[in-house]
């Protein structure tokens, strides 16, 4: 199969379903240019960097017909459209009856890594996650991000995609045939029988490397990919720490209120899971600090492969 | 200003008339049974600025969109929503245009292009000019109308809407209703120009300023900006002069600090009596009239029947409409 980096796979999604569908059309500051040259000015619009507005009028152009897709760039950058996404596009489908639908894509890149201080390394989407009306996307391959993407541009609510900013030049395979990716549907990763790990984004390859590494010693590492978090399969991620008795959830956010709090929650709450439960669930995710940009302290507030395979040890000597 | 040559007939001046009337005891009854009990949480009164919404709507077709404000009651009736929809909603009902789920605040027909209520100061421009962008980008002639108070004028999604209908020569055009107040805070006490339209010079569109409680004045400017838009040479700002003839809410504690002797004067000024003056001078008899209000009456009485009549919703149906399918 061939390898598609996971910013082509994107970009590949999007094409697609342009051909596909001539309602869909594309507003960014700067028009990427693969997109611009084929579908031209009017549907690959270069805005003015304006993301309030930009977010309020794919609210407008969707609830007339259309499918816009809105690139943020940064999730920095969404926090300036924070009235549109909050009051009006998360609640607009609801407060009205559920009278017209709204099929919105919005996009933005998430996480750190790249040395570019607090404002341009954040992973908020629980903040979003805590609103009633947005379905969320985290994918963490080629090949999810174009699946996932596919759905979401046909969906008819609206939807964020939070990319990873550490994958954007990773590859993987990815099929020249269409094909796109359920929403709820976690991905296994890797099978195992000891422990599970949920992790999330970048830190699906980083269990990926712990769950290698453990397996040396001896530690059957189970590594799911929610792959969305709103719907969050939560029956697969069940199933899994039944069999294994033990979780892990890692994530590049730090923890509180956060995705891997929510994660948590969702397995011990339910009674029949947290009877198979042999240790306390675990998480390893950032400090919760703003992310600060020389490179030591960066890496000292960030969770990897070598702190997840910590715990996963801790977990299982309890 | 360019001279519209489209005068309404006297027919559709008293359907103007008809509107002003219709959103005026809508209201009128909103308000007394917000105080009794049988209405919820807050409405605000549009009275007073009737001929702004009816005006701009006459220049309208079905298939233009508009959005509105929290004062939104005027704006629906002038766009042709249905009367018993809208009490219903009010009332809470399953009947009511968003199932009992939005209230006074978010009153939204998309099949008549009302975009929706909003409880947002300013929430409303991006949206509609969003749906402009939709509009464009179909073909066709259509276009959407924004109507806004003074207060977002002062707001951020102002600058970044007009300036990017402007930039894209969106058929949309920018209606705001400047009632002198935001609460009990003067616009000359926050607006740093005189006048909201002539701001339009910063984005190169052309900034009208009608006198707002007109309601032919009003229509005659609507007129010239969508023929405006509809033939592609972009948006217009409108700065209708007007005034709430009631506090902020309906609320009985509500504060107005506004002074007795400014609202006494608008009061005189009220756009009803002057329309009524105008299509008496123009042949309006007191037959005729007494007629017309009677059928007002009659439907604003239907409504309540109507809201009354509709079953609250369902508790199961709180979870219905998060998603759509």
């Amino acid at each position: 199969m061939r390898e598609l980096s996971y910013a082509a796979a994107a970009m590949e999604a999007f094409a697609e379903e342009m051909r596909r569908d001539a309602t869909v059309f594309h507003m960014s500051t700067d028009a990427p240019d693969p997109l611009l040259k084929e579908f031209g000015a009017s549907r690959v619009r270069a805005t003015p960097i304006a993301e309030g507005a930009l977010t309020g009028m794919a609210i407008g152009a969707a609830g007339s017909g259309l499918r816009p897709i809105v690139d943020w760039r940064m999730v920095t950058f969404s926090f300036v459209a924070m009235d549109q996404v909050v009051n009006q596009a998360s609640k607009i489908h609801y407060m009205f009856g559920g009278q017209t639908k709204f099929p919105i894509l919005y996009r933005a890149s998430v996480g750190g890594g790249t040395r570019r201080a607090a404002q341009h390394s954040q992973s908020p989407y629980s903040m979003f996650m805590n609103l009633a009306g947005l379905k969320i996307i985290l994918p963490s391959t080629p090949y999810d991000v174009k699946g996932l993407l596919k759905t979401a541009i046909r969906d008819n609510n609206p939807v964020i995609s939070f990319e990873s900013d550490r994958l954007m030049a990773s590859t993987g395979p990815v099929p020249d045939e269409e094909y796109t990716i359920p929403f709820g549907q976690a991905d296994i990763k890797r099978e195992g029988a000891d422990i599970t790990i949920v992790a999330l984004a970048w830190l699906v390859h980083e269990a990926l490397a712990a769950a290698e590494t453990l397996a040396g010693e001896g530690i059957s590492v189970e590594v799911i990919d929610p792959r969305t978090l709103v719907p969050m399969d939560v029956t697969t991620i069940r199933a899994s720490v039944r069999k294994t008795g033990r979780l892990l959830v890692a994530d590049e956010a730090g923890p509180t209120a956060g995705a891997s709090a929510e994660i948590a929650t969702l397995v011990t709450e339910d009674p029949a899971t947290f009877k198979a439960l042999k240790a306390p669930v675990k998480r390893v995710c950032a400090l919760q600090v703003p992310i600060p940009y020389t490179p030591s302290l960066e890496d000292h507030v960030f969770p990897d492969r070598h702190k997840i395979a910590a715990g996963v040890r801790e977990l299982m000597q309890t | 200003m360019t001279q519209s040559n489209i005068q309404p007939t006297y027919t559709e001046q008293v359907e103007m008339l008809r509107l002003m009337q219709t959103i005026r005891r809508f209201e009128e009854r909103a308000s007394a049974d917000f105080l009794s009990g049988d209405i919820y949480g807050v409405v605000h009164c549009y009275i007073g600025e009737e001929a702004v919404a009816v005006g701009v709507c006459s220049a309208l077709t079905r298939r233009d969109q508009i959005i509105s404000t929290h004062r939104g009651h005027g704006h629906c009736i002038a766009k042709g929503a249905d009367l018993n929809r809208m009490m219903a909603e009010l009332y809470g009902r399953e009947g009511g245009y968003c199932k009992g789920k939005g209230g006074s605040m978010h009153i939204a027909d998309f099949d008549i292009g009302m975009l929706g209520a909003n409880g947002i100061v300013a929430g409303g421009l991006s949206i509609i000019t969003g749906a402009g962008l939709a509009a464009q980008m179909r073909g066709g002639d259509d276009v959407a109308v924004c109507f806004f108070g003074d207060g977002a004028s002062n707001a951020g999604p102002f600058h970044e809407s007009i300036n990017i209908a402007a930039q894209w020569k969106l058929p949309v055009i920018y209606v705001c209703e400047n009632n002198l107040w935001a609460v009990n805070t003067p616009a000359s006490a926050t607006v740093a120009l005189p006048d909201v339209a002539a701001r339009a010079a910063g984005y190169g569109i052309p900034g009208i300023i009608v006198d707002g409680n007109d309601v032919l004045a009003v229509a005659e400017a609507a007129h010239v900006a969508v023929e405006r838009a509809r033939s592609g040479q972009g948006p217009t700002l409108i700065e209708c002069k007007t005034y709430r003839h009631r506090r902020h809410t309906e609320k009985a504690t509500q504060p107005d600090l506004r002074p007795q002797a400014e609202i006494d004067k608008w009061i005189a000024d009220d756009p009803i009596p002057r329309h009524i003056a105008t299509l008496q001078r123009d042949g309006l008899d007191d037959a005729t009239l007494a007629q017309l209000n009677a059928e007002v009456e009659a439907s604003i009485a239907a409504s309540v029947e109507f809201a009354k009549a509709s079953p609250f919703p369902t508790l199961a149906s709180a979870l219905d409409d998060v998603f759509a399918d």
